[in-house]
């Protein structure tokens, strides 16, 4: 139920975020999605691809330190509310987000909301357990096929 | 002593100035009985020094002349760290009336000691250097080298009183309150590390103040090595006369030497401290005028004597006569080190110690580089440390975190607060053979 999300270190300036970019397309590997947190020194670029493992081998070989995270994808409603629903069951339950990004996906009328949890399963449970769906990475990855 | 009748504007000489110009015979004679004396005492009261004798099957009796201190063994600064804190001491602690300390190689201080007389010494030996610098009884001196372990600020302050001046010890630090004093107060003189002086002359621009409508006269610096070029910045930008002093903790604090108005080299004051060149990779003895590393003998210090020690600077000795009449002979100024210490502010600091820091956090030693950088006349040291796996996060909170327990460890081991960033794997430069660790874009 859990995807694999690859994060890079990169310093913040000029040009650093194209060349980790460009070795994972030479490798014809297409991005689902990405996110950038960045502080005034530094970056973490985040990554969600099918072929994680091959891209964290290329990444790696090429000099980046690539950490492997497991995230939480849920699919909701492309509409007003539909993040704000996720986050009250969340919220109720007294679960912690680390941090989150979104997007929306070309077909139909969903949205993906990705989250970082302390502990991944505990938030997966309760997110079933409230209705919400969670996107496996087959599932997630079939929208693109 | 009746300084009023010598050490004024109109007469320019104080008698503590005498021994600067005795002549080179007499000079001999007091250097060889002290140096007699000063290998007697650290023989028969500092273990270390004794066993090492010994060693060598020597007695403080193959000392027949100045040039058999060539057969005595070197004093380095590890030394004092493997005999923390008082290992060398030659006195009771009863006799001992001052310590001070400063930052040895791996994090752990050097401490040095004093005994009334090597207070009287050193306030002397800096009363001389004032007066070398054309500092007399009524000159108002601003004293901006820091106050307490540091040697700098009482150093400065016990020479500045000794010699009849009126001392402000306003110590480092605090800019807005310096440049209150430096205009108030009618101050003719000042001491500081030169490239603070850089940053009050920048400061007092800031403030539409010109250093050079001011009584300041004469700058006195010291503590770190600046170059000819600071030096015309400074003379130009503030209107003094800008002179280099020399010293170490190690062998008394500021007051080993000193320029005089020639501005070209600085006198060792030898009839306290006997300086020789040597090959910093063989040990052996240079003569005068060969470039090499210069090593002292404290022949007069009771608490801490210091025989053949190792400073790691790079100078020559200037054995000719100098235009202002003392018969000392000099050293040139401090460029370079024969080890990897970088001054930063006054404060020693070792590449080792940066690299202790960051193991203690990490476990393991990271790529890294220090980079020093002068801004607005103030020294800067950076930090750049590769990310490894081991350390790295998803979470930006994580990494700041990392962040900060590395710059926290440096500045607890190195006394010193640095800029720290964290750069991608693979981006410091990999050299064969000794990594360049230090990059040093201050201009000295």
């Amino acid at each position: 139920m859990k995807l694999q999300q690859l994060s890079l270190f990169l310093e913040n300036r000029p040009g650093r975020l194209g060349a980790p970019l460009e070795a994972i397309a030479a490798q014809g590997i297409n991005l689902m999605t990405l996110s950038l947190a960045d502080t005034a020194q530094f970056g973490i670029l985040r990554l969600i691809v099918r072929e994680w493992e091959q891209a964290r081998q290329v990444l790696e070989k090429a000099g980046w330190v690539v950490n492997l995270t497991e995230v939480v994808a849920v699919d909701v409603l492309d509409r007003p509310g539909g993040l704000a629903q996720a986050l009250k069951v969340l919220e109720s339950a007294g679960l912690n987000i680390e941090y989150m990004y979104a997007f929306s996906l070309r077909r139909g009328d969903k949205a993906i909301l990705i989250f970082r949890f302390e502990d991944p399963d505990q938030a997966i449970a309760v997110l079933t357990a409230a209705g919400l769906h969670v996107v496996d990475a087959e599932e997630l990855f079939s929208h693109v096929a | 002593m009746q300084t009023e009748l010598w050490n004024d504007a109109a007469g320019g000489f104080h008698p503590v100035s005498a021994p600067d110009f005795l002549p080179a015979a007499r000079l001999e004679e007091v250097q060889l009985r002290r140096l007699r004396a000063v290998v007697a005492r650290a023989f028969e009261h500092v273990p270390l020094f004794r066993q090492r004798l010994e060693k060598r099957g020597l007695t403080p009796e193959a000392i027949g002349s100045l040039a058999d201190i060539a057969r005595l063994p070197f004093t380095v600064k590890t030394d004092l760290r493997d005999t923390y804190p008082f290992g060398l001491f030659a006195s009771p602690m009863g006799d001992v009336v001052r310590l001070h300390a400063s930052s040895g190689t791996t994090g752990k201080p050097i401490v040095v000691a004093y005994t009334r007389e090597d207070v009287d010494v050193w306030a002397e030996v800096m009363a001389r250097t004032f007066a070398a610098c054309g500092l007399h009884r009524g000159d108002i001196l601003q004293n901006a080298f820091g106050y307490g372990l540091f040697t700098g600020g009482l150093g400065a302050h016990y020479g500045a009183e000794a010699l009849g001046a009126t001392v402000i010890p306003v110590s480092g630090g605090n800019t807005e309150r310096q440049l209150m004093v430096l205009r108030d107060f009618g101050v003719s003189a000042l001491c500081c590390t030169p490239s603070y002086f850089v940053h009050l002359i920048e400061r007092a621009k800031d403030v539409g103040v010109d250093l050079k409508d001011l009584p300041l006269r004469v700058g006195v610096f010291g503590a770190e090595p600046w170059s000819d070029a600071m030096r015309q910045h400074i003379e130009s930008e503030a209107g003094v006369r800008a002179y280099d002093i020399y010293g170490l903790s190690e062998i008394i604090g500021p007051g080993v030497a000193s320029e005089c108005a020639a501005q070209d080299g600085l006198h060792v004051f030898e009839d306290h401290f006997y300086p020789e060149i040597i090959d910093p990779d063989t040990g052996a003895s240079l003569p005068d005028g060969e470039e090499g590393e210069l090593v002292l003998t404290t022949l007069s210090k009771k608490a801490m004597p210091m025989i053949r020690y190792r400073t790691r600077d790079i100078t020559r000795i200037i054995s000719e006569p100098c235009v202002c009449g003392r018969t000392l002979r000099r050293i040139r100024r401090i460029g370079r080190r024969s080890d990897d210490m970088i001054i930063i502010r006054g404060v020693n600091v070792f590449p080792s110690q940066v690299e202790a820091a960051l193991l203690q956090v990490e476990g393991t030693l990271p790529h890294y580089r220090i980079i020093l950088t002068r801004e607005r006349g103030l020294d800067q040291m950076a930090v750049e440390v590769e990310v490894t796996p081991e350390v790295f996060s998803d979470k930006i909170r994580a990494l700041e975190e990392v962040r900060a327990r590395l710059a926290q460890a440096i500045e607890q081991i190195c006394g010193i607060r640095v800029d720290l960033r964290l750069v991608e794997p693979r981006t410091i430069e990999r050299s064969e053979g000794k990594a360049r660790r230090v990059i040093d874009q201050r201009n000295l």
